[in-house]
């Protein structure tokens, strides 16, 4: 019988759905490059690009040097005259040593000149905390991120969102900022295994519930659905939204939920000031004030940086007890 | 390259006479006594190469066939400005003439050239990208790293110091390591030390021709060191009163203008010709300055396009 069932998916990992990602979008279209640190001959510090360079060339995948902005300069030059470069970032934190080039350079192109220039590139970051990696290898970026007109940002929390999101944002014509959750980078997931490619700005219901809403986003989406688990053994049914971008961001769908269940609650990494969630609670408050029962709240990291030692990053980040705790507690 | 010459002179004149007017508002910076660095290298580049400058890059923007009214409109904050508005005098790019852009943050765009010229050569093309920048980019980080990557990656690329000797406000020698603040740098990333008298715009052809020549047979980059001079100050609103009298008096002397003219007329050329291309390049200017003042305000409707490439602002469904 088995040779008769029709295999749609495939089990990989999400470090693997990067490179077959970029191996679907590499093979489908010419124009499509892939540069940093380490990517081509080591395959990337995370293994994300391994095998990239046997099949596609050292043309199309360069190691560079270790030059933030030469790395994101080139690829938002090449982006300008017709190719359409991934560049990883490696570490997410280190945004902040390339930041003129994202902020004031990638993102603006577009705008100051009127639409003359357009720069369709991806740039991939590891994002995030987990792994005990301290404060300058461990930061949620995306808030930085989000704070700039012009960019997109994408965080997908499942392999089949990273091949899909992936090929999408190597499609788009803006530019888009891709956070690769380094915590998830060995997490299982099945992918569709013909050509897969999703759609950037269009949220996911994880989980359907009529008692509460959760909103959340990569790493904190699978805590967020633990906590939901939990708590439906208590008897209160949450929803739970995986954002997967912040822009565009799908307030249409967690304007739905929130109409429906009447409570939101954001899970974020990132610290407390500025997350992403504050965005998306005054948008809830002035445009579902009068389905809201009670207060958004907000589960963040406190406003601290990254500590290293897991006693403390486990204290730091949104566990699912924590968010289970704050939701039972407001619905009391 | 009388004319190129000319033509950037005499804009950059009526640049400043409508900003006197009180017309041209924020900051804007002229080239005038640089404009033989920029004639000198147009004259030595394809209408597919690419260039980029910075915010001093009225000149170069001309030079790649940007209509002056649409420049001076952009200028002056109008609707038919280069960029409708959006960029303002820092940010003039000409698309359709491969200018990519002046850009404002020092050093930047010559990792972006580098981008330009590596696509290029991805592409199977042979053109090649110009990065001008100013003596002061020489100390930032982006300068070094983008050298550093054209000479590894062997990318087509030409980086032309226009080095007038002056930061804003600052003498560049006070401030670096080295006596030419691009030359002496060049060795470190394997490249050959070029000065060149940037106020000589036949020694700058002949230089750009030649690191033309060597990017496009695949040789790497050059970084050409173009030693001018700015007649008045860093921006509109600085008169330049930190740079000695005698030093300023000995570079007016050296004015390219005057100085390409005489040397046009001892090899013979009609003054009458160029007296014509001097009336030629006045009346263009006028027209563009009329067709400027005339246009409308930069529309309030453009405040929320071209953000994104749908040609929108929008963030949200
Ligand atoms: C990264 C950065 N730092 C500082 C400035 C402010 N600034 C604008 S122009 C300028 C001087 C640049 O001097 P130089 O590179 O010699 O160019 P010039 O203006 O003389 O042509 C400075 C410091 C800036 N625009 N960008
Ligand atoms: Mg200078």
């Amino acid at each position: 019988m088995a040779t008769l069932t029709q295999v749609a998916t495939r089990t990989v990992t999400y470090r693997e759905a990067v490179a077959l990602g970029l191996a679907q979008e590499m093979g489908r279209d010419p124009t499509v490059v892939l540069i940093g640190e380490d990517v081509a001959a080591a395959g990337g510090v995370f293994k994300a690009t391994a095998g990239l360079l046997e099949r596609f060339g050292p043309e199309r995948v360069r190691d560079t040097p270790i030059s933030e902005q030469a790395i994101l300069g080139a690829a938002m030059g090449a982006a300008m005259t017709g190719l359409r470069p991934v560049a990883e970032l490696m570490f997410a934190d280190f945004l902040s040593v390339a930041h003129d080039i994202v902020a004031n350079q990638v993102a603006k192109a577009r705008y100051m000149t009127n639409g003359q220039l357009s720069v369709p590139l991806v740039v991939r970051f590891g994002n995030g905390a987990g792994l005990r990696f301290g404060a300058q290898h461990s930061q949620s970026v995306e808030s930085w991120l989000m704070a700039v007109p012009g960019l997109k940002v994408v965080v997908p929390s499942t392999p089949a969102d990273v091949v899909g999101l992936l090929a999408a944002a190597v499609r788009d014509d803006d530019p888009v900022m891709f956070l690769e959750e380094k915590a998830l980078y060995p997490m299982n997931g099945e992918v569709p295994s013909g050509e897969h490619v999703d759609q950037l700005g269009v949220a996911r219901v994880r989980r359907h519930g009529k008692d509460a809403t959760i909103v959340s986003l990569g790493t904190m989406v699978h805590r967020s659905l633990e906590a939901a688990a939990q708590l439906a053994t208590e008897g209160v049914e949450c929803e739970v939204v995986d954002l997967r971008s912040l822009v565009p961001l799908d307030v249409t769908t967690v304007a739905a939920s929130v109409t429906k269940t009447g409570r939101m609650f954001t899970v974020e990494e990132n610290p407390r000031l500025c997350g992403w969630g504050a965005e998306l609670a005054s948008i809830i408050g002035e445009e579902c004030f009068y389905d809201l029962d009670a207060p958004v709240r907000r589960i963040t990291s406190p406003h601290v940086p990254v500590p290293a030692a897991g006693s403390l990053e486990d204290a730091m980040l949104p566990s699912a007890e924590r968010v289970a705790d704050v939701v039972r507690r407001a619905l009391g | 390259m009388y004319r190129a010459q000319v033509r950037v002179r005499y804009f950059e004149k009526k640049a400043y006479d409508l900003f006197l007017q009180n017309l041209v508002k924020g900051t804007s910076h002229l080239a005038i006594g640089q404009e033989a660095i920029a004639a000198g290298v147009a004259a030595a580049l394809r209408p597919d190469d690419y260039v980029f400058a910075t915010y001093r890059g009225h000149a170069h923007a001309i030079l790649r066939g940007a209509p002056m009214a649409a420049v001076l409109a952009e200028l002056l904050g109008r609707q038919s400005g280069l960029m409708a508005g959006k960029g303002g005098s820092m940010h003039l790019t000409y698309a359709a003439g491969n200018f990519l852009g002046s850009y404002a943050i020092v050093g930047a765009h010559l990792t972006i050239a580098n981008g330009a010229a590596w696509s290029a050569r991805y592409r199977g093309t042979d053109q090649v990208a110009v990065a001008f920048f100013g003596d002061g980019a020489t100390n930032i980080g982006a300068f070094h790293e983008a050298l550093n990557l054209a000479a590894t990656w062997k990318l087509p690329v030409l980086f032309i110091c226009e080095n007038n000797l002056y930061m804003e406000y600052t003498p560049i020698a006070t401030v670096t390591a080295v006596a030419r603040p691009a030359a002496d740098r060049a060795s470190a990333y394997g490249l050959a030390p070029i000065v060149v008298d940037g106020n000589d715009a036949d020694a700058v052809y002949e230089v750009a021709l030649a690191a033309v020549a060597r990017a496009r047979s695949g040789e790497g980059p050059s970084l050409v060191e173009a030693v001018t001079y700015r007649h008045g100050g860093h921006s509109r609103a600085d008169p330049g009163k930190y740079r000695p009298d005698e030093e300023v008096a000995e570079w007016l002397a050296k004015d390219p203008l005057p100085r390409y003219r005489e040397r046009l007329l001892a090899s013979g050329a009609n003054p009458a010709v160029l007296d014509r291309i001097e009336a030629e390049a006045h009346d263009e200017v006028e027209q563009a300055s009329l067709a400027a003042q005339g246009a409308p305000l930069a529309d309030p409707a453009e405040l929320e396009r071209q953000v994104f490439a749908d040609g929108g602002a929008t963030w949200r469904r």
